[in-house]
């Protein structure tokens, strides 16, 4: 007679987490073998062992590592897993590196729905098949009601670097050119227009994507000339670029008219105030390319499903403040600061 | 985007830019004040001074509540939701307006009070409806524009019977603030307010018209343009103004005859009338006290009133001395010229008027003109 490892089956439809959840005993184990594992099914996580362990091959490596405290936890174009997977993929792409392994912690509040639970774990899940990366070291931590916004995750991620490829802010040089690989605000918007106050309706989802495949088509068509790559999350366009104009010790001068952005989003920010190049993207980046290898890794871009609506933004300059400056639609010419604070709380 | 765009147009621009550049005199300087904020973010936003002839200057004005609300009235809100019963709703440019001695609503949030951040009146009495028991409270704050919505929500307030709503007012009044910058004495003995005319705002307009601003222009002979928001829409008032000046005209002019008239909204006003009523002055920061230029609500309203209701009174707090924003608002000085000003004063440690919120002039002028200005590039 074969014995059943848990007397009841997880209430998957109607049951909510309780703190039992996450103190170590039977309960935390079935959770995480019925709602995780199932999730996340690889052969890592079924040794179900304290760590993972795993082969590489000789080389760089690159590590990142992100938290992911998003509200709403559902939002048009994903929910917070599969932001969580694709968010971590691609702080590890943006190296030129191919993501690998990807580990996940959970901190769950007391009374969470299991179903959302297992929808969110099963997008991380899809998520991660779909980049071809396997999460394989989790933990559960429950909390009590109040002590936290539902759910956070908190996810690393590794990935191996190619030879000679050694992308980095340092390497930006006057005349480099500056590709977006799309439309630009498309997340944040997504996100803002679910929150209770200032719901509005809008087609606009969510870009959460996984760029690694792009990235890599990028480097194939641009050789050493890709100086380096972001991703604009929080504060968007604007910080990532002031981030990397501190870097360089170099500004950028970008041109207003070809930054792509959808109408929807244009109206969304020109309703509440806001500026797309403030916004986060969530499947979007940023490249600094030597202007000889320019045209080829944007023709490379366009031609990837993620980067039809790429475009060439602008060039580095000289500049001793490190300012991101741009000529606006208008003829004038202004200043592309980062944000002072947050807008709005917690995008992404 | 539609009906926008059109107000933005590339080619109207350079034309209009021509215009103004065919028009100007070479032999003087032309220096406008655009009061009000919206309008200080769109000629940064566009980059529209870049447009301009070197001798058309602009001086941003006090037209920004968060700006001019002075460190006083931050701190009594802060005292209101020092009860634990009080949740205060408010907007969010408000929560980093500073208060005295590095005091803030953010702060104060971050200390545990109950600070929400709404959209719109009708938030605050749909959170007053779900907390039953709770002193729900709302930062009114604003010119013209935002007060016919106050009104209305203490209207509904009254009709509904709610108990435990009220208002805590710092609503103020366009023509009160642009006579006190014409008038102030201080700057009048340095040889007087060096402004040739000014753009009114477009929305105050929608609600006052444009009547009230008559005796403005001929008592201190300005000329007056109320404008719309959009680039074009000031650059085409900037047009206008300097026609006036040229012609030895001081008039009030509509530029937005799209939506304002000379009388404005008589029922938005007839809410207003009915709800508030003048304060003798009210604190300006960057200004000082200005007679008869801030609204409380009516006796008859008085419970609805936050002042009233937890007796909280107004301790004033000195401006900074060093704060130069008393001759920026009134153009004798640009940020530039304030001691302050990049040091200690920034987007993010903002102590003038002008620095607290993005659409005021320093803030502005940190955000997207510091690259024109080679002093700053020596400073720092």
């Amino acid at each position: 007679m074969s014995v059943k490892a848990y007397p009841r089956k997880l209430d998957v439809k109607n049951g909510r987490v309780e703190l039992s959840h996450g103190s170590g005993g039977r309960a935390m184990a079935q959770l995480i073998s019925d709602l995780f594992h199932q999730a996340f099914g690889n052969e890592w996580l079924a040794r179900c062992n304290d760590q993972s362990a795993f082969d590489v091959s000789a080389g760089r490596m690159v590590m990142t590592t992100d938290g992911y405290v998003v509200t709403p936890l559902f939002f048009p174009g994903g929910n917070i897993g599969s932001l969580a997977v694709h968010g971590t993929i691609n702080d590890v792409a943006m190296s030129g590196a191919r993501p690998l392994y990807l580990s996940a912690s959970f901190i769950i509040e007391e009374g969470f729905r299991f179903s959302d639970l297992r929808t969110i774990a099963d997008s991380m899940g899809a998520a991660a098949r779909g980049a071809g990366v396997y999460i394989i070291a989790g933990d559960t931590k429950v909390v009590e009601r109040g002590k936290a916004d539902g759910l956070f995750i908190s996810v690393a991620g590794i990935g191996l670097v190619a030879d000679g490829l050694d992308l980095s802010a340092d390497k930006v040089r006057v005349g480099d050119r500056v590709l977006v690989s799309g439309s630009l605000g498309d997340h944040g918007v997504a996100i803002m227009s679910k929150r209770q106050n200032v719901a509005f309706q809008t087609e606009i989802v969510s870009d959460s994507a996984a760029l690694h495949n792009l990235v890599a088509v990028m480097i194939a068509a641009g050789g050493g000339g890709i100086r380096v790559m972001r991703d604009p999350t929080r504060g968007g366009l604007a910080a990532a670029l002031n981030e990397i104009a501190h870097q360089s010790d170099l500004g950028f001068h970008l041109q207003e008219s070809t930054i792509p952005v959808k109408p929807a989003v244009a109206a969304t920010c020109e309703l509440l105030g806001l500026e797309p190049i403030h916004v986060a993207n969530e499947g979007k980046l940023v490249a600094i390319v030597a202007p000889d290898s320019a045209d080829a890794v944007l023709a490379a871009m366009k031609a990837h499903p993620l980067a039809t609506d790429a475009a060439d933004i602008g060039e580095a300059v000289a500049d001793d403040h490190k300012f991101v400056q741009m000529t606006t639609g208008f003829g004038g010419r202004r200043v592309v600061d980062w944000l002072w604070g947050e807008q709005l709380p917690r995008i992404c | 985007m539609k009906y926008s765009d059109e107000f933005r147009d590339k080619i109207i621009a350079q034309g209009l830019a021509r215009a103004i550049d065919a028009e100007v005199s070479s032999q003087r300087a032309y220096r406008f004040m655009e009061f009000c904020g919206g309008h200080t973010h769109a000629i940064s936003r566009y980059g529209l001074e870049d447009l301009l002839p070197a001798n058309v200057r602009m001086i941003h004005g006090p037209g920004c509540p968060v700006c001019v609300l002075p460190a006083s009235r931050i701190d009594m809100a802060i005292r209101l939701i020092d009860r634990p019963e009080v949740t205060l709703c408010v907007y969010g440019d408000l929560m980093r307006a500073p208060g005295s001695q590095g005091q803030s609503l953010l702060r104060a949030k971050a200390l545990g009070a109950d600070i929400r951040m709404v959209y719109s009146t009708l938030e605050a009495i749909r959170l007053a409806e779900q907390m039953p028991g709770r002193e729900v409270v709302f930062f009114a704050i604003g010119f013209e524009t935002t007060t016919p919505p106050t009104a209305n929500m203490i209207r509904i307030a009254e009709s509904k019977r709610m108990e435990g709503l009220s208002v805590f007012c710092n609503h103020v009044l366009t023509p009160s603030a642009m006579h006190s910058i014409l008038e102030n004495p201080k700057i009048r003995n340095t040889g007087g307010v060096p402004i040739d005319g000014f753009i009114g705002p477009a929305h105050v307009s929608t609600i006052i018209g444009t009547q009230p601003y008559e005796p403005l222009a001929e008592q201190f002979e300005k000329p007056i343009v109320v404008a719309g928001f959009e680039p074009l829409d000031v650059l085409q008032a900037i047009l206008m103004l300097v026609r006036q000046v040229n012609q030895h005209r001081y008039e009030v002019e509509n530029q937005y005859s799209r939506a304002v008239t000379r009388e404005g909204n008589r029922r938005a006003k007839g809410e207003v009338s009915q709800v508030f009523e003048l304060r003798d002055q009210f604190e300006w920061r960057g200004l000082g006290l200005v007679p008869n230029s801030g609204l409380k609500l009516k006796r008859s309203y008085a419970k609805f009133d936050a002042e009233t209701r937890f007796a909280i009174h107004d301790m004033p707090v000195a401006d900074n001395p060093a704060c130069e924003c008393c001759a920026i608002l009134r153009g004798a000085k640009r940020p530039v010229d304030c001691k302050l000003f990049g040091n200690i004063c920034t987007p993010e440690t903002a102590i003038g008027a002008c620095m607290v919120s993005s659409e005021g002039a320093c803030a502005a002028y940190w955000t997207y003109g510091r690259v024109r200005d080679e002093r700053v590039r020596q400073r720092s």
